[in-house]
């Protein structure tokens, strides 16, 4: 129906891709390393779907996503980790984890939101940066224990002391170790058509249309209503949130997971791919995002080369997509308009 | 004033300073439902400043606002709207990434109703609403000729469709009263002549009042039934456009000695 196409396009690929994929591992037709990234892909693509949502759709530059993942992640490791002694049963626990990983990295999502999206400019930019940081050393230097009596929580080494038959949930720099991993890549494939379906029918809504109405125009939108700080919040969590759901699937994923994993780097990639994509593309996105983590294991075999070639593919998708699409994709962000905004700042056009 | 009808808007002694510069000062102005007001004088007098008061771009130093008997001393930009008060701006501002329809469903926003999980859910009341807006939506862009248009982005609409677009997404926010900064800014005489039209198709057409900057004379004295007029942040003069014509002081400001 109506403009659903690069809706349905996005779902379609997903879903042919995990396709592909579940048949070629269950006939044993994939080594080991693409096994290995199977889920994490997924859980990348989710987080950059949110991230488009946030710096696409919304204008606002986000460096920080994964500082929400981190918070996901650890979030949903702790989260198994105590429900392990309630179920065994491994689905429900990793929903469980989930939906709680991304509760968390939605209340934080709101903690930077208030003081900064009601300003314009790149402060979300640059709190979100330094977010991602402060959460990497918070949970290099967090200590959480589970036992028969409870948790038990320090930010001190060695201050945890356990009963017999107690685990570590959290431990320091070393992060989390002998999670029990409960991910697979049923569920990463469920992630993203999640995340797909509430991105696009969040833009296909009142909130949607305001929210790109904030992006392309301050001033206008409050002017008929609109209020800029609220719909830009709502697509800053929607993105934490969707950060931290795919930190949690992330994070169950692997059984030993160090906090240093969550660093500027991770929140940069996850920023390529949705360059790359297109701002405001999902679909884009998706494809960019399976690319991206693919080309590096292919150009494995190049062994010192290989990042050099990175590289130059990079810059060519970059020089091949540069055209009137693309650059009308980026208009769509504040990204470059903020230079000529800056010009007339002079809000509704000084007195004359 | 003129009729025994309570103003939509009274504003009284209305000024702002930016610094030590005083931009308007006194500024006290009545206008009536259904009524065309013209607001003009000559550049840098402060009329834009007037309309970014009452829409509260800028907060006022001094003065009151008081809307449709509501005081406003304490309403933000989006709460003036809500009240009522929807403007459109000199230098035409579009959400010009969007589509045309999406512009005018945007100005809708106030009126829906359902939640973000109805919409990502897309629950029956979603799709209902949505329905009921995307049709007021091709009425209000069909009244402003733009029904053609629709589906185009609004940042490649010609220029004088852009202003139109501009007063049909201010128009959908339902309001009492519509401030139109320069009009006819940039429009051959043809289409000024058609501009007014419209002006006064959608007074009769919702029964708004009308409060228009404009420097198109032939446009002012055309369709205002009453202008005030402004000059370095003051009231210079009020009355009908033939009192304006003759008052020598409005004419001493725009022509000089």
């Amino acid at each position: 129906m109506k403009k659903r196409s690069p809706a349905v396009l996005s779902f379609s690929i997903v879903i042919v891709l995990y396709i592909i994929f579940e048949v070629l591992l269950k006939t044993g037709n994939l080594s080991s390393l693409m096994i290995s990234l199977l889920i994490p892909v997924c859980c990348y693509m989710t987080a950059a779907i949110g991230l488009n949502l946030n710096v696409g759709i919304s204008g606002e530059l986000n460096l920080g996503q994964a500082g929400f993942m981190s918070i996901g992640a650890f979030t949903g490791i702790c989260v198994s980790g105590v429900l392990a002694s309630v179920t065994g049963n491994g689905v429900v626990r990793l929903v469980i984890a989930i939906l709680c990983g991304m509760v968390i990295a939605a209340l934080f999502g709101i903690l930077i939101g208030i003081p900064t999206l009601k300003l314009s400019g790149d402060y979300l930019a640059i709190v979100t940066l330094a977010f991602g940081e402060i959460i990497k050393s918070l949970v290099t230097n967090m200590y959480l224990g589970f036992d028969v009596s409870g948790l038990h929580f320090s930010f001190v080494q060695n201050n945890v002391t356990l009963e017999p038959g107690g685990k570590m949930l959290l431990n320091g720099a070393m992060g989390a170790t002998s999670t029990e991993k409960i991910a697979s890549f049923t569920a990463g494939a469920v992630l993203v058509l999640i995340s797909l379906a509430v991105v696009y029918n969040l833009m296909d809504s009142k909130s949607g249309r305001a929210i790109m109405a904030a992006r392309d125009n301050r001033i206008a939108a409050s002017s008929i209503g609109i209020n800029v700080t609220g719909v830009k919040m709502l697509a800053f969590v929607t993105s934490a949130a969707l950060a931290g759901a795919a930190g949690a699937l992330y994070g169950l994923n692997f059984s030993t997971l160090v906090p240093s994993k969550f660093d500027f780097n991770l929140s940069i990639m996850i920023l390529v791919y949705v360059v790359l994509g297109g701002l405001g593309n999902m679909t884009g996105t998706i494809i960019a995002t399976t690319l991206l983590v693919v080309l590096p294991q292919v150009l494995r075999s190049l062994s010192e080369y290989r990042m050099l070639i990175y590289a130059v593919v990079l810059i060519a998708i970059m020089l091949i997509t540069n055209n009137e699409k693309l650059k009308t994709d980026f208009a769509k962000t504040k990204l470059v308009e903020r230079f000529r905004l800056r010009r007339d700042k002079g809000g509704a056009g000084h007195g004359e | 004033m003129e009729n025994n009808k309570a103003p939509v808007l009274e504003v009284t002694g209305l000024g702002i300073d930016f610094g030590g510069l005083t931009a308007v000062d006194n500024f006290s102005l009545s206008v009536y439902p259904g009524e065309i007001r013209g607001l003009i004088g000559p550049n840098g007098a402060g009329k834009t400043t007037v309309f970014n008061m009452l829409t509260k771009v800028y907060e006022p130093s001094r003065g009151s606002i008081i809307f449709d008997g509501k005081d406003t001393s304490k309403m933000d930009v989006v709460a003036m709207n809500r009240a009522g008060i929807a403007r459109t701006f000199q230098n035409i501002r579009l959400f010009s990434k969007m589509t045309v329809l999406d512009n005018v469903k945007a100005g809708m926003n106030g009126r829906i109703t359902y939640g973000n999980v109805a919409a990502i859910l897309r629950l029956p009341g979603f799709r209902k609403q949505e329905k009921e807006i995307k049709e007021s939506s091709m009425e209000l862009l069909k009244i402003f000729g733009l029904e053609e248009s629709a589906g185009l982005m609004a940042g490649n609409l010609p220029y004088g469709a852009q202003r139109r677009l501009e007063m049909a997404r201010a128009m959908a926010t339902d309001p009492k009263l519509l401030l139109l900064d320069e009009p006819a800014a940039g429009m051959n005489p043809q289409e000024t002549e058609e501009l007014m039209d419209m002006v006064r198709s959608i007074r009769d057409r919702f029964g708004i009042a009308i409060l228009l900057i404009e420097h198109d004379m032939q446009l002012v004295m055309g369709i205002c039934e009453r202008i005030t007029v402004l000059n370095y942040g003051m009231i210079l003069s009020e009355g009908t456009p033939s009192e304006i014509q003759n008052d020598p002081q409005v004419i001493k400001a725009y022509l000089g000695d």
